[in-house]
């Protein structure tokens, strides 16, 4: 048994290879190994959500998951939301209702509303708010955020 | 802060990693959803010599209903029981209880058994597997035993299953067509481990309370039934004046600890009030309504 492994994955569509540490964190892997430097690393806990990307189209805390266990799997960072150099109508959203300040929080933000709205493409305001428990932004308030998300809810709906 | 250095297994099968931990002989954890095991081991509050690595075993994750019996596999995730229908229909109670497990992306990788063998006396599942009459099950070299959750939980983050056992699926009966139930829990932010909650069922015939469940997480080192507030119910009803009495004996039936969180008489006041929100809830169910 080596504490090296292989690890061939998608990472928005592309297939990305790398060799690290069997204990090298997925989030860790993303920015080190990959040079998606997009997601970011807050706690290092599983508490403040900034480092959440979707794995297999579901989202989850990449510095709860060693980057090993993403071997085989497909994951979407902040860096492939955005089509055809359009911002996703969550990416707009959150510019138009300044869903934020600093910008530490938003790639995790971002992703955990991807999800929410993909589970749940009507959600009330508790909803979202509940949702939105899971990533922790020190700046806006949230008040912005939950506007965003509201906003982005409705213009995915109208484009379905 | 990372893990420190350890060896990684995934083994494919059951037999595979009973063997590995086996031959680790306690010195090997199990990685299940890594929503728990995980954050200790980046503290390095957790440094096992080696993890074998549960989520390449796809046989482990199902929700199967037969004979009136509910089975979950051990990997199966908290999401896909949150949205299963089947468990919408036969075991409300724990639906309810899952949209209170952690935060969204905690729940896409969390699992039901890695969160009941984990067997954090402030999280939902170990006080649904009480509050239910549940059994786990576990395995190990010389075959399988089924534990109850009075049999299974031993303290804080202790259980009775050996180092070379591992919990491979946990079963529950149908709750009865028509029971009450609900789970009500307080914390400082939605998703946060409970500073108390309250598992409830109420079984109802005509007017009578035939069977009540009381059951608290986050009051004590596991999940304990409330026997004696129970039986006020079975013998008085559901009544305001018989929650409330049930209430404040539930209150004097708990051991709390005062922690960082909350002070004892504040657990022991907050399992006053939590009774008594979660029976009511589960009164105005019964039957369905």
């Amino acid at each position: 048994m080596t504490d090296l492994a292989s690890i061939r994955l998608t990472v928005n569509g592309q297939v990305r290879e790398g060799r690290c540490e069997t204990r090298k964190l997925l989030v860790d892997f993303l920015r080190e190994d990959l040079g998606l430097t997009g997601t970011h690393v807050g706690c290092e806990h599983g508490v403040c959500g900034a480092c959440t990307v979707m794995v297999n189209r579901e989202a989850a805390r990449s510095c709860l998951m060693l980057a090993v266990q993403a071997n085989g799997l497909d994951l979407l960072t902040i860096e492939g939301l955005m089509k055809d150099g359009r911002l996703h109508p969550l990416q707009e959203a959150f510019h138009e209702h300044h869903g934020l300040q600093c910008g530490f929080c938003t790639p995790g933000m971002l992703l955990t509303a991807l999800d929410l709205l993909q589970a749940n493409p009507r959600p009330t305001e508790a909803e979202i708010r509940q949702g939105l428990s899971a990533v922790l932004c020190r700046c806006t308030g949230y008040q912005g955020i939950v506007k965003a998300v509201e906003a982005a809810a409705a213009s995915l709906r109208s484009t379905r | 802060m990372k893990p420190a250095r350890f060896v990684y297994h995934a083994p494919a099968t059951i037999e595979e990693a009973v063997g590995l931990l086996t031959r680790y002989g306690g010195e090997a954890k199990l990685l299940a959803g890594g929503q728990s095991l995980m954050p200790l081991m980046n503290f390095r509050l957790a440094r096992p010599a080696a993890l074998i690595d549960l989520n390449a075993i796809a046989s482990l994750a199902y929700i199967r209903e037969d004979d009136g019996q509910i089975r979950f596999g051990a990997m199966t995730r908290q999401r896909a029981i949150e949205f299963s229908p089947v468990v919408r229909r036969r075991l409300p109670l724990l639906a309810e209880a899952t949209t209170l497990v952690g935060h969204l992306p905690i729940r896409t990788r969390g699992t039901i058994g890695g969160s009941i063998a984990h067997a954090d006396p402030s999280a939902e599942y170990p006080a649904i597997l009480a509050a239910l009459d549940g059994v786990v099950v576990a395995r190990g070299p010389r075959g399988e035993r089924m534990l109850r959750a009075a049999e299974l939980f031993r303290g804080y983050l202790a259980t009775s299953l050996a180092p070379d056992e591992m919990l491979v699926e946990v079963r529950f009966p149908a709750m009865p067509d028509g029971a009450g139930y609900a789970f009500e829990e307080f914390n400082r932010r939605s998703g946060d481990f409970a500073i108390v909650g309250i598992a409830a069922m109420l079984v109802a015939e005509g007017q009578r309370c035939t069977a009540a469940r009381v059951v608290t997480a986050g009051v004590g080192p596991a999940p304990a039934r409330l026997r004696r507030a129970e039986e006020i119910l079975e013998r008085e009803g559901f009544s305001d004046a018989a929650i409330d009495a049930a209430a404040r004996r539930a209150a004097t039936l708990v051991e709390p600890d005062t922690d960082i969180h909350a002070s004892a008489a504040y657990r022991r006041n907050l399992t006053r009030v939590l009774t008594g929100r979660a029976l009511r809830r589960a009164a105005a169910r019964l039957g369905g309504r």
